[in-house]
């Protein structure tokens, strides 16, 4: 077993036989970029650019506030891994064994049912892709990050680290120097992608790190919606995810990017989600995380221009041995800009979570609206929720509104649920279920039935 | 095997103090019993007790069901063995739809009785003539358990969870408390057809004669100080409007 807490049976936590066809040594070096770049074919700005990211990661230290990332061993990561030759374009093309990893997860289900576009990412390199034609038409790019830097290098070029600069933090330049995979969208001026683009994908080879880069751009009056999902094996060695996910939401475009994230217990989850919106624009980020040893996560939009507008959901689930260190940001930058966000957290079983916040109102922001409301809930008295949230609000007559509530499951809520013939458990779930509620029923519906699954595993002996 | 819920000599304490002090009692398929007495005299703790609150230590003396001991049961056990306690204070779980949590309480009960779960349309469907007869709205279902509910429609959703969830036995701890005219009615009434079409044993709870009105008991009994003081018929009722509970008290 790779550890000794009550949740370490990971319903995911199988690990199949795919070979990897190259890995690069762990460890990382100049040469472990310049290789990576290498192997990718890539132009010389990229390799330049990462090696300025490199150069910039190394010399920051370890962020002091937040969770405790002191155990990361970056020589013991394994910074390239690619599992197949080449990308498929057809589900029949995927190899078979990455095929039935991705048919115990659900996949061709999810396929068949609505799933139009997937681009799912195996290990640290995109297999499979698929875009539906009509989009094509439509001129709505929809590609891993590698093809895109083959297939559109000016529109990376022009997009690529614009939103979280090079040396924003030292993850974010970890994950400049060393990207793979993740997602390009890009959708043209008034189109209106109704499916979600959803991205699948998983941890694979021990030790290995996942540092995709998602780039999304939304021309003027779009609006898209991107799903993504995690799953990983459960791995005794610590494993690293460390991703960088920008969004571009031109004027009256909305944006709407989902994620569900559940890391076996070993994995720190350091990601950097920031989104600009313009004039009229609406972004909104819907965040969901499970698992993981330590998440360090503030999905951040920054409201650009007049009438912009920012929701965030997130949603925090501890057990033991964990520490998600979640929440949002919002800095307003323009008049009539509006932020909500709605932070939810459940711990359980001595684990722990906080709510980190930001809210920062320019001087010159007025008229703006920001609502901020984060709650808590406690399943046993070894377990710890805190609140951190920071306001800079420079302007009068802002209207800012913060509330925290912190909840334990009561004696007599389990009493009246079990009266009612369901045991302890069962009981502690559904309150728990309840309590995500807000967020739940905005996930489309087969990851919705994924976190009542969780919410279950999760909730098992949570109580006593 | 008997039929009875029987409840011989028993003692509970909580909090360290013996709230219940050896009551018996016996309830019959079909009968309305009604179990009357001042504020603090031990009804509602009784209640709870039978259902299997933890909190309610039964320090001695049994109770049994069709013939089972079950005062060491879980409340989940005893819920699907067919005993019900409608609360006096219904909780709040928010976010947890009405449709939701019955038809998972229903469910449960089916699984610990090895029967076959229901579906979620054949659900819809047995829940839909109740809420006709609780004159509940379909939109009643999408809300979150008890929030933000008015007290006559948390007494409702009791009687909901009663007319779904068909218990043998159902405690109604003080379900007239909260409710007006009308409201006091349709839970009646509710609890009436259910005595009717299939001897729903019923003990109510209650310190007033309101409710009684409606539901005719077939027996009385006057509880104080943790004890029953006397029992009766409904005579018993009229004693009580006409006196107040002083007759009943101990002295001593």
């Amino acid at each position: 077993m790779p550890n000794s807490s009550v949740t370490t049976t990971y319903e995911y936590g199988f690990h199949d036989e795919v070979k990897p066809i190259f890995a690069l040594p762990k460890g990382l070096s100049t040469r472990t970029v310049e290789e990576i770049s290498s192997i990718k074919g890539e132009p010389q700005w990229m390799l330049k650019n990462r090696l300025r990211a490199l150069e910039i990661f190394e010399a920051k230290a370890l962020p002091t506030w937040g969770a405790d990332l002191s155990d990361i061993d970056f020589a013991n990561i394994c910074y390239y891994l690619k599992p197949s030759d080449k990308q498929a374009s057809t589900w029949d093309e995927v190899p078979i064994k990455i095929r039935k990893t991705f048919e115990k997860l659900g996949i061709p289900q999810a396929e068949v049912e609505f799933l139009s576009g997937v681009g799912a990412q195996y290990d640290s390199e995109a297999v499979y892709h698929n875009l539906k034609d009509e989009w094509k038409k439509l001129g709505v790019v929809f590609l891993d990050m590698d093809s895109a830097l083959r297939q559109y290098p000016d529109l990376v070029k022009q997009y690529f680290g614009t939103v979280v600069p090079i040396s924003d933090n030292k993850f974010a330049s970890l994950n400049t120097a060393v990207w793979s995979g993740g997602s390009f969208v890009y959708v043209p001026r008034g189109v209106q992608v109704t499916i979600p683009l959803q991205a699948y994908f998983r941890l694979n080879a021990q030790n290995m790190g996942q540092f995709e880069r998602t780039l999304i751009i939304a021309e003027e009056g779009s609006f898209v919606t991107y799903v993504e999902g995690c799953t990983a094996p459960v791995y005794a060695v610590d494993s690293l995810h460390c991703a960088v996910v920008e969004i571009i939401a031109k004027p009256y475009s909305r944006v709407r990017y989902t994620t569900m994230q559940n890391w076996s217990n070993d994995v720190y989850n350091l990601v950097t989600k920031r989104a600009l919106a313009y004039e009229g624009a609406t972004v909104e980020w819907v965040d969901g995380n499970f698992g993981s040893k330590v998440t360090m996560k503030y999905p951040c939009v920054v409201l650009m221009e007049p009438g912009s507008r920012a929701d965030v959901l997130s949603l925090a689930v501890a057990g033991a041995g964990q520490h998600q260190d979640a929440g949002a940001k919002a800095l307003h930058l323009a008049p009539n800009t509006t932020s909500n966000i709605i932070s939810k957290s459940v711990s359980h079983h001595g684990g722990r979570t906080s709510y980190r916040g930001m809210l920062k109102v320019a001087p010159q922001a007025r008229g703006i609206k920001s609502k901020v409301k984060c709650d808590a809930l406690l399943l046993d008295p070894d377990s710890r929720s805190d609140t951190y949230p920071t306001m800079k609000v420079d302007a009068s007559d802002a209207q800012v509104e913060h509330e925290a509530t912190v909840s334990k499951v009561g004696e007599e809520q389990l009493f009246y649920l079990r009266s009612r013939g369901l045991t302890e458990n069962e009981a502690v779930s559904l309150i728990v279920s309840g309590f995500i509620e807000p967020i739940a029923k905005e996930l489309p519906l087969e990851y919705a039935v994924e976190l009542n699954r969780l919410i279950n595993l999760e909730m098992d002996g949570s109580v006593g | 095997m008997n039929h009875l819920l029987e409840i011989k000599n028993l003692h509970v304490t909580v909090e360290q103090k013996e709230v219940v002090q050896g009551v018996y009692l016996s309830l019959a398929p079909g009968e309305v019993d009604a179990l009357m007495g001042p504020n603090g005299s031990g009804k509602s703790s009784l209640a709870s007790a039978l259902m299997g609150h933890p909190a309610y230590a039964i320090t001695s003396g049994q109770v049994f069901m069709g013939g089972q001991d079950i005062t060491s049961w879980p409340a989940e056990k005893r819920a699907s063995a067919g005993l019900f306690l409608a609360f006096q204070y219904p909780q709040a779980i928010p976010g947890l739809s009405v449709e939701h949590f019955l038809r998972s309480a229903y469910n449960a009960q089916a699984e610990a009785r090895g029967e076959k779960p229901i579906n979620v349309r054949e659900f819809r469907t047995l829940i839909e003539s109740e809420l006709t007869a609780l004159q509940l709205n379909p939109a009643f279902l999408e809300r979150g358990v008890n929030d933000g509910f008015s007290g006559g429609e948390k007494k409702r959703l009791e009687i909901l969870q009663l007319a779904i969830l068909k218990p043998k036995f159902a405690i109604l701890d003080e379900t007239d408390s909260g409710l007006d005219i009308d409201a006091l009615k349709i839970v009646a009434e509710g609890v009436n057809r259910l005595v009717a079409t299939y001897s729903l044993a019923t003990l109510v709870i209650t310190h007033y004669q309101r409710l009684l009105h409606y539901l005719k008991p077939t027996h009385v009994h006057i509880m104080a100080q943790g004890k029953i003081m006397e029992s009766g018929g409904p005579e018993l009722v009229d004693k009580v409007e006409a006196a107040g509970y002083q007759p009943f008290m101990n002295h001593a």
